[in-house]
């Protein structure tokens, strides 16, 4: 029977890479569908504002782990066999979809009621306003609430391992079922999770605390 | 290829699904509570401890909100058996969620006490009471009520949370659905209807909680807004 060693860490590390490749296309995908979100959400459009909230309030209602399986099991009614990393990534957009937009939404309503009235004073159109007088001060406010969010996918990611994914934790199981060390073994994949989500998490502290100079 | 829907297992199988339910509510409420109270004792240290407790408070708040709930249950649930020690998954589970939600509960509380202001404090010092009666009357109770509404989404998104026992073979909802899923291959709508209750308890929960709220704290409900 193999024990903890060189070669165990270095399949961790491993898995540890398509954990961030995996956060990585969640957050990218994820990041547009939230704007989108976040867009339909504060729609003049009654049907558009009622259809995406009632849309945040099914996925936000819904375990990440759930959405998991229906993706990766919902291709399969269609005879299609998908790779578990394209199941895992469509259930963390929509998960990060409907998170983030909140999120997001937030910021855009935090834009005082003042400056999208004196936009449209000026006759832009309703694209000029979003673009260059709400989402520059948005933007601003959202960054740290985002990058504290980046912690929330890393570590969502590792959901990934039910649907077979080899990432971090999966890495850990299999690593575990060879070696019988559970201790040192989920240990190291719970260091390898800290290392990673950490510095994100201090990184969004400065950035809160760096915004929020005119608040104090 | 059309699919054919099919959901007539449900006849069958809804008393197991049932159960599952119940269970994740279970498990959930206790963890909720246990969480609940061990949160609020890791915040007063975290603001009133000093030297190493306040470290070990502060490292442990952090360690746990940057792993993934699903490594600290795998380590719970695995470290345990291979010591030795034979405890029912349900309570593996609800330890692991108990600690777990305990740091979040910590920090958003934490929040809440340092929004106390030193005024309060200090007027309440110049009264005579002392440092246990300053901690309780003059800053908890008025902290909790402040983020009592953060608490609630957080110990909404516990109960979603709580699917990932099924891991560990918890029978509760998501575990439920696995089985069924296994003895009818029917996966789809199996995890389909197990999203709909999901959607279901988050909405009662989340109204339970309010209505929780509105009991335990008469001032914000007879002034209708926080102090």
């Amino acid at each position: 029977m193999p024990t903890f060693g060189l070669n165990q860490f270095v399949f961790l590390l491993q898995g540890a890479v398509w954990t961030i490749i995996l956060s990585i296309l969640a957050l990218g995908i994820g990041a547009v569908a939230a704007f989108i979100v976040a867009l339909c959400r504060i729609s003049a459009n009654p049907v558009i504002k009622y259809v995406s909230s009632v849309y945040v309030l099914v996925i936000q209602g819904t375990p990440l782990m759930v959405l998991m399986l229906i993706c990766y099991f919902g291709f399969n009614l269609y005879g299609i066999d998908v790779p578990a990393l394209v199941g895992a990534t469509i259930a963390m957009t929509l998960y990060v979809s409907a998170f983030l937009g909140e999120v997001w939404r937030g910021c855009l309503e935090s834009i005082p009621r003042t400056q999208w009235e004196a936009s449209d004073c000026l006759g832009h159109s309703r694209v000029q306003r979003m673009r260059y007088v709400v989402l520059p001060q948005a933007i601003k406010i959202s960054i740290p609430p985002t990058v504290t969010f980046m912690v929330q996918i890393v570590k969502n990611t590792s959901l990934a391992s039910i649907i077979g994914f080899v990432e971090l934790t999966q890495a850990g199981k299999l690593v575990n079922n060879s070696t019988f060390q559970p201790f040192i073994c989920f240990v190291i994949v719970a260091a390898i999770y800290f290392a990673i989500c950490y510095p994100l998490s201090i990184w969004g502290k400065i950035l809160e605390r760096k915004y929020n100079v005119g608040h104090r | 290829m059309v699919y054919q829907f099919d959901f007539s297992f449900i006849w069958d199988q809804w008393p197991r699904l049932l159960q599952g339910l119940w269970l994740t509510l279970a498990m959930s409420a206790l963890s909720t509570g246990l969480g609940f109270l061990l949160g609020t004792g890791l915040a007063i240290v975290n603001s009133y401890g000093r030297g190493p407790v306040r470290t070990a408070a502060r490292v442990y708040i952090e360690v746990v909100r940057n792993t993934p709930l699903l490594v600290q249950v795998f380590l719970l649930y695995f470290g345990l058996s291979s010591i030795g020690v034979r405890i029912p998954v349900f309570a593996t589970a609800v330890i692991a969620l108990s600690f777990n939600i305990a740091a979040y509960s910590a920090e958003i509380i934490r929040a809440g006490i340092e929004s106390i202001a030193a005024g309060q404090i200090e007027a309440a010092e110049c009264l005579g009471m002392s440092r246990a009666q300053v901690i309780f009357h003059i800053v908890l109770q008025p902290a909790l009520e402040r983020v009592y509404p953060a608490l609630t989404s957080q110990y909404v998104l516990l109960m979603l949370a709580s699917s990932i026992t099924s891991q560990i073979s918890a029978e509760e909802l998501t575990g439920a659905g696995n089985l069924v899923q296994s003895e009818t291959f029917r996966s789809f709508e199996v995890y389909g209807i197990v999203a709909v209750c999901y959607i279901s308890l988050s909405i009662v929960v989340r109204f339970a909680l309010s209505g929780f709220g509105w009991l335990a704290f008469p001032r914000r409900r007879r002034l209708g807004t926080n102090l």
